[in-house]
């Protein structure tokens, strides 16, 4: 089998591999840098569980070639946490949003970019933005919930550390206040 | 004081973080696919292209031959067949003469890598006899002379039942009026986001372990025990975390003895992870179902008799369907007031997919049709369809013509919280503009009360064991498939012995380590390992608390504990922490461990197939539906579901509120387009993009009310939540879509196109298959007092 040598940027350390020339990012991401936190539901883009983020942008690991992804910033649900977990990690938990956990770590990442873009993002926005990720288990109510509760979480933060106000108070706020 | 009436819990009923959330949060669970061993081969199956074919021969020699394939397999080494329920041994681990349904596994390879394995498939020469495929209930009915098994009662005939409770014809005569409706419930899968994986690894000692993705860990000990003809203390099975279950991975499959048997033919660890396509071969869900159901009636709305018939379309293999067959006729008089019952049914083979359990097994397909029979009869009568289940709902302690036992039952407080919540009494017939709203009740199993085989053995065993630092662990053979049983372990024995969630470790789903639990199906665990868990923690709380008593010198009675203190009720100053009281135990008693066990208590149902449908005590669900429906294209919006769940107690609001609503969305994936279809032997969607489920943007907002009633034989009172929300949602939807344009589709999935040709007249109804049913079984009543004298197994599982 041919083989080709990767160098990837993964949650901020610089990996490299040998890996055969057709094998996908997730099966790069999975088998040969052992980031097992990355799943797979289908393997043909269908089901969103592979979602990873490059450069920010959620793509489906399962259908994107290592080589696109060299010289760009690819995040893993392993790149979430530091110390403490991502403030979408505890909200999932909290909140009950992750049952199995399979589908867990695409939600995740697809909801970091989304807040990333929009930190006050609608629950249509949100439903938008994870429409392409599949789950089983919740009925994706929870999830949003916790997308929600991260967002808000996120921007008081946020506000914290820059002392500002806040431009606009969502419909979850107003409802939790 | 009984427990369930207990007032000073403080673990159970708070909504706490589930003990495996931040593993799940993180990406550190490990599933199967995610274990890497030393050494480790990868394995693939070969499966049959034809629905039904003859096996000539089969030639692996090139396969063997390929460059880094290290094993080969096929039918012939390993012949024992298996199968889930005792009188349905029907499958193999690889076909042997015969394959039965695209998908069905010839032949496997071990290779150094899954791609290897996957070209060398390509080397296997199989030399098939096409034959002619049976592909619908009429065709297996029709067509005796092609044979799908040799076993059965005649043709492809599976199984066959007949049941007379109560002489309905007496109750028919009696009746003002009878209604006759025929419905038909496509099959549908579970769709777990992770595919099935299994990893074998066979040690220096000769003992076998197999990791894998199944949610009855007991019951693949037991296949591979019989299958490769092993001592079962040599084998040793690990429950992965499931990725998703709801039934799918409740059979030994056909991959997991392949795996098993490769490690031991290459001495290497060897796993198999399937693709998305031969999920939906494994399948083992939703059985298609066509009913008819006749019932008799006063003018008043009282039934006097009802008639239910099934025809199930069976797939393939036998799987659990004996039990899914009488499943369709049991949990029809556990709602309503039905004092005479009949019920026929059975089940074909056919060339496709076995089906088995998902979500609600054999009882969503008749509550589908009666309760939408019963808006329609409601109808005739001029009577309001809301009133009518208040009215009729069965009194608690029951015992319903069947022979069910009913103990406590919300059915009427879950009707008038979804009635009130939802303003349905104001909606119904009022909405317009092609909105509507439909309403149903319903009812399941808190866990099967007879095991799959025979056996008088407990159903749920939980080991404990007390640490010198005050550490707990709780061992149990239960599995965690997302819906939290790992956690519900941790609550309880926390509640007990009065320590922190926190500072208990759980291990499951382990059969060289926990005592053995049945598995997570039939919505068992919660009630069974709780009881379990209750009983082996009391054990060691006598003896913790008696130290501590000791110490303090302080009557045993007046202690309380909790969050890793013990104090005296009388002088909360007075107290020690748990971890110093558990060093003082094991200084008086020795080692601190204790096991406790559950068996569900004896039915008085005594006719045999009696062992399906008796459960310690049954949950109770109402939903209402809000939809609208669009004349033009026939999609149907759903804008608001409100349910209501007898959960008996809620051991975590938090984990119940996600179980209903997870339901509620399953349930709507099947009304609305879930289905398996099938062309020319074909699946025609084996894949997540063509088998349509719902998306975050097709939920609904859900109104979710949890109703108490604090069932004795709960623990602390609680009652299965996993199922039973499913049941109400499927019904409640079709008669919301009949309240909003006025057409009835007597199926599911309620299709756009189905809606619009209703809309034009062009609406087939589904008809009834010609059965001949056998010979009707009369079922006397149950004299006065009923002795509780049924066997520990039902006869009718017995091979």
């Amino acid at each position: 089998m041919d083989k080709i040598r990767i160098q990837l940027r993964v949650n901020g350390e610089d990996r490299e591999c040998l890996a055969p020339v057709h094998h996908t990012l997730l099966e790069v991401l999975r088998e040969e840098l052992g980031l097992m936190g990355t799943k797979h539901g289908c393997e043909l883009g269908e089901c969103g569980t592979c979602t990873v983020l490059v450069d920010g942008r959620p793509i489906l690991s399962c259908l994107a070639l290592p080589v696109e992804c060299e010289d760009r910033a690819i995040t893993t649900v392993e790149g979430m946490a530091g110390v403490t977990l991502h403030p979408l990690q505890e909200a999932f938990a909290a909140l009950g949003a992750a049952q199995c956990g399979y589908c867990t770590p695409g939600f995740l990442l697809t909801a970091a970019a989304l807040l990333a873009d929009k930190p006050a993002a609608t629950r249509l926005e949100i439903a938008e933005a994870t429409a392409g990720n599949l789950c089983r288990c919740t009925g994706y109510l929870k999830i949003f919930e916790a997308i929600e509760l991260a967002a808000e979480r996120m921007r008081s933060r946020k506000r914290t550390e820059t002392g500002t106000e806040t431009e606009t108070e969502t419909g979850t706020e107003k409802a939790r206040a | 004081m009984p427990e369930q009436d207990r007032k000073d819990l403080t673990v159970v009923g708070q909504p706490l973080v589930k003990v495996d959330a931040a593993a799940k949060v993180t990406g550190q669970t490990v599933f199967a696919d995610d274990l890497v061993l030393p050494r480790m081969a990868f394995a693939r199956l070969l499966r049959s292209p034809h629905p039904h074919a003859r096996i000539r021969a089969i030639d692996v020699s090139r396969a063997a031959a390929h460059p880094g394939v290290l094993a080969t397999l096929v039918g012939s080494e390993l012949p024992i067949p298996f199968g889930i329920l005792p009188v349905s041994q029907d499958e193999h681990a690889l076909a042997l003469d015969k394959v039965r349904f695209v998908g069905d596994p010839v032949a496997a390879v071990a290779a150094i890598d899954e791609e290897t394995a996957e070209a060398a498939l390509a080397l296997i020469d199989v030399d098939y006899e096409v034959l002619p495929a049976v592909m619908s209930i009429d065709e297996a009915l029709a067509r005796e002379d092609v044979r799908i098994h040799d076993y059965g009662p005649h043709g492809n005939v599976h199984k066959e039942v007949s049941f007379d409770f109560g002489q309905v014809e007496e109750g028919f005569a009696e009746a003002d009026h009878v209604r006759e409706d025929t419905f038909f419930f496509e099959g549908n899968t579970h769709l777990p986001l992770e595919q099935h994986a299994a990893v074998a690894s066979q040690g220096p000692d000769g003992k076998l372990t197999v990791w894998s993705s199944t949610q009855t860990p007991h019951y693949v000990h037991r296949a591979l025990a019989k299958v490769l003809e092993m001592p079962p203390a040599h084998i040793r099975v690990i429950a992965c975390p499931n990725g998703g279950g709801f039934g799918g991975k409740s059979d030994p499959f056909s991959h997991e003895l392949v795996v098993a048997k490769l490690s031991m033919k290459t001495g290497r660890p060897v796993k198999v992870t399937l693709t998305r396509e031969e999920v939906f071969y494994c399948h083992r869900g939703r059985h298609p179902v066509k009913m008819w159901i006749r019932t008799g009636l006063k003018k008043d709305g009282r039934i006097t008799a009802m008639h239910f018939r099934t025809a199930l379309d069976g797939g393939a293999y036998g799987s659990y369907g004996v039990a899914s067959l009488y499943y369709t006729g049991a949990l029809q008089t556990v709602t309503y007031e039905v004092p005479r019952y009949k019920f026929e049914g059975v089940r074909v083979f056919t060339n496709k997919p076995p089906c088995g359990p998902k979500r609600g097994h054999g009882t969503p397909q008749p509550r589908f049709a009666l309760e939408c029979h019963i808006d329609k009869f409601c109808a005739d009568l001029g009577l309001d369809p809301a009133r009518w289940r208040l009215d009729n709902a069965v009194a608690p302690g029951t015992i319903t013509a069947n022979q069910m036992q009913v103990r406590t039952i919300g059915l009427r407080e879950c009707l008038e919280r979804v009635l009130a919540k939802s303003g349905y009494d104001a909606k119904r017939g009022r909405l317009g503009g092609g909105r509507g709203i439909g309403l149903a009740g319903s009812s399941y199993i808190s866990g099967a009360g007879l095991p799959i085989y025979w056996n008088a053995m407990p159903h749920s065993g939980v080991q404990i064991k007390i640490d010198r630092g005050g550490g707990v662990t709780v061992f149990c053979g239960s599995t965690d498939i997302g819906q939290g049983s790992d956690s519900v372990l941790a609550y309880v024995v926390a509640e007990e012995l009065g320590v922190a969630p926190i500072d208990i470790r759980v291990v499951t789903g382990d059969t060289d380590l926990t005592p053995v639990d049945l598995g997570s199906y039939s919505s068992r665990v919660t009630l069974m390992t709780g009881n379990a868990a209750i009983e082996a923690a009391r054990k060691l709380r006598a003896l913790v608390l008696g130290a501590a008593a000791r110490k303090l010198e302080v009557p045993v009675e007046r202690l309380r504990a909790a969050d890793g203190r013990i104090w005296d009720g009388a002088d909360s100053s007075r107290g020690l922490p748990f971890a110093d009281a558990a060093v003082l135990a094991e200084a008086a008693h020795g080692t601190l461990g204790a096991v406790g066990s559950y068996t569900p208590p004896r039915s008085v149902a005594k006719w045999k197939g009696a062992g399906v449908g008796p459960t310690p005590t049954y949950s109770y669900s109402a939903a209402a539906v809000e939809v609208s429906v669009d004349r033009e294209t026939g999609i149907i919006r759903v804008d608001k579901v409100w349910i209501a769940h007898d959960v008996g107690r809620s051991i975590n609001p938090l984990l119940v509120i996600g179980q209903v609503e997870g339901s509620v969305y399953m349930g709507l994936g099947e009304a609305l387009m879930e289905e398996q279809v099938f062309r020319k032997g074909l699946h025609k969607i084996p894949s997540m993009l063509e088998y349509k489920s719902p998306t975050t943007l097709e939920m609904p907002p859900v109104d979710s009310i949890l109703v108490e009633t604090l069932d004795p034989q709960g623990p602390y009172g609680a009652k299965e939540c996993g199922q039973g929300p499913l049941l109400p949602v499927i019904p409640a939807l079709a008669n919301a879509v009949y309240d909003a344009v006025g057409v009835r589709i007597d199926e599911v999935p309620i299709t756009p196109e189905k809606v619009l040709a209703a809309l034009d007249g062009r609406y087939r109804r589904p008809q009834m298959p010609t059965v001949a049913y056998p010979e009707t079984v009369q079922v006397a009543p149950l004299p006065a007092a009923a002795p509780a004298t049924a066997p520990a197994a039902d006869p009718a599982l017995r091979p």
